[in-house]
């Protein structure tokens, strides 16, 4: 009971993971709470959806085609919604285009699909595999095994590469990095478009794994994304990851062993916890106020 | 005589406040030219200027013969102009080496996919980078420090990777601000010999905007004095330091 609790835990958590990794780049850059981040996890979902049931394509190219869709879509969220607004007023207003950005996508995907809940089709051979006494789905290897390459490729391009160097300077000093010759503007854009290929990515997994996916699911997965980005310290990418897996094992054992109608309290509850005991996060760093 | 670089009356007003009036200044390729004055002077205003941080109120900015003013800040730098801050604004957790990387940036484009599948463009703006910062480590004494993270090097040694990063740009042009602020002598001396080295080997024109006036004038050839947002003196060291002007405004208070 515990193993398989853990095993869909660290599923369901791994699938947050990704989400709150583009919560937390995109704050990491340019201190902005994208609240339209769910819907482009949800875009992601249909995105994959319209692939595998009209064009029948194989789930993986489903897969890669909705993150290519949704890199789109983040970098045009960004250039029409918050780049206007970029460094001419408040933050605030960033924040409240981006709860417009996603009342709008989600409302404009009521448009196209209607609000009911579509069921994903049967796109994988599901077995399930006994491992001892605990039992694992093959899609649920699938997932863990995805997200899992994502986030390492993440780790390098982060470390490694150029762009990802270059990500961590404007992230450190945004002006210092534009006078150092870095277009800014780019680097945001690749930001946006790297976050919301991850968020495509768990939109897809989410909906073969619930086989469910609907206008408004982005609502509570960014909900309890953000709050595991803020309990892994948001700005940090391995606290994103970890927060993730912690919010969903969390969330998965509180079901199992207290009940099943404290789900969705479960990710606010430790958001509530953690702001009050350690506001930054796990591996968040405290910023002091130079005064 | 060729000019780099050409300021036309510049003049930067915030709000009420006109902190250039009507600046001129011409600089000469090759030359080690300060900009000295008082505090609030607006030397540092200046800099902001001509690196693209603020756009002049009124005035023309001309770079080889090309006029940039509006140019955003990351374009100025890569067509040749590198500055320093006056408080140190380094990358710090960064490795010394990434942040000498950063400033190859600018000049050989980040491609997205190059990045993300590792292709072969990337792989050799990589490696250019890579020579390039270990050449300017090298030259600034800090190639053993490579790995540790800014933030962990002394404070003259920080200054002196702002220079090498600065100098990963390929700069015609590098702009110092206060390059000497908080060192003490024998490092004052060193950096008097880099800037020299700078200009000679590297063939990079220097503007520096410096408090200490042993500096300017042991190193620069030319110096401009502002005060009050003018430019109140112009000429060569000797020539500043017997203009009553200067005296009256600058050196003056030195004394007191």
């Amino acid at each position: 009971m515990f193993w398989e609790q853990l095993i869909n835990g660290l599923t369901l958590g791994s699938t947050y993971a990704l989400i709150a990794l583009g919560y937390t780049m995109v704050y990491g850059i340019i201190q902005l709470i994208n609240f339209a981040h769910g819907e482009i996890y949800m875009f992601g979902a249909f995105a994959g959806l319209f692939l595998v049931t009209v064009l029948g394509v194989n789930i993986f190219v489903a897969l890669i085609g909705a993150m290519i869709f949704c890199m789109l879509l983040g970098i045009l969220v960004e250039i029409i919604a918050y780049r206007p607004l970029r460094g001419k007023s408040s933050r605030l207003s960033g924040l409240i285009s981006a709860i417009g950005v996603s009342i709008f996508l989600s409302t404009l995907m009521v448009l196209l699909r209607g609000p009911n809940t579509t069921r994903y089709p049967e796109v994988l051979n599901i077995h399930s595999y006994t491992i001892g006494s605990v039992e694992i789905s093959s899609l649920q290897i699938v997932i863990l095994l995805v997200a899992f390459v994502l986030m390492a490729g993440l780790q390098f391009m982060v470390q490694k590469t150029r762009l990802g160097k270059a990500m961590r300077a404007c992230s450190q000093d945004l002006d210092a990095a534009c006078l150092m010759g870095i277009n800014v503007n780019r680097i945001i854009s690749f930001t946006f478009a790297v976050g919301s290929a991850l968020a495509a990515a768990g939109g897809v997994m989410v909906g073969i794994y619930y086989n469910a996916v609907w206008p408004y699911m982005g609502m509570m997965a960014g909900l309890k994304a953000f709050s595991a980005a803020v309990l892994g310290g948001i700005g940090s990418i391995p606290g994103a990851m970890l927060g993730g897996i912690i919010l969903g094992v969390l969330e998965i054992f509180g079901v199992a062993y207290l009940s099943s109608s404290y789900k969705d309290a479960i990710a606010f509850a430790i958001l509530i916890l953690v702001l009050l005991i350690r506001p930054q996060g796990i591996m968040g760093q405290k910023k002091i106020k130079k005064v | 005589m060729q000019q780099i670089m050409k300021l036309e009356g510049i003049t930067q007003e915030f709000g009420g406040l006109r902190a250039l009036d009507g600046v001129d200044l011409e600089i000469t390729r090759g030359e080690i030219f300060g900009v000295i004055g008082p505090n609030g002077a607006g030397k540092t205003t200046l800099f902001n200027i001509i690196t693209g941080i603020y756009v002049p109120t009124a005035g023309n900015l001309i770079f080889n013969g090309q006029k940039i003013n509006g140019f955003p800040p990351y374009k100025i730098a890569s067509l040749g102009i590198a500055r320093t801050f006056q408080n140190i604004r380094l990358f710090n957790r960064l490795s010394v080496e990434d942040n000498v990387k950063i400033g190859t940036f600018g000049l050989e484009k980040i491609s997205f996919w190059g990045s993300l599948l590792g292709l072969p463009v990337e792989k050799k703006a990589e490696r250019e980078a890579k020579e390039k910062s270990d050449r300017f480590l090298q030259m600034l004494g800090l190639y053993e420090k490579r790995h540790e993270y800014a933030a962990s090097l002394s404070y003259g040694e920080q200054r002196r990777l702002e220079i090498a990063r600065a100098l990963a740009l390929d700069p015609v042009l590098l702009l110092l601000d206060e390059p000497a602020a908080g060192m003490n002598p024998a490092e004052k001396e060193e950096l008097m010999d880099l800037i020299r080295k700078i200009r000679d080997e590297l063939k990079i024109t220097v503007l520096l905007v410096e408090h200490d006036m042993n500096l300017v004038m042991n190193i620069c050839e030319r110096i401009a004095v502002l005060d009050y947002g003018r430019k109140i003196a112009e000429g060569m060291p000797e020539e500043i330091k017997n203009d009553e002007r200067v005296i009256m405004s600058y050196l003056g208070d030195l004394g007191e």
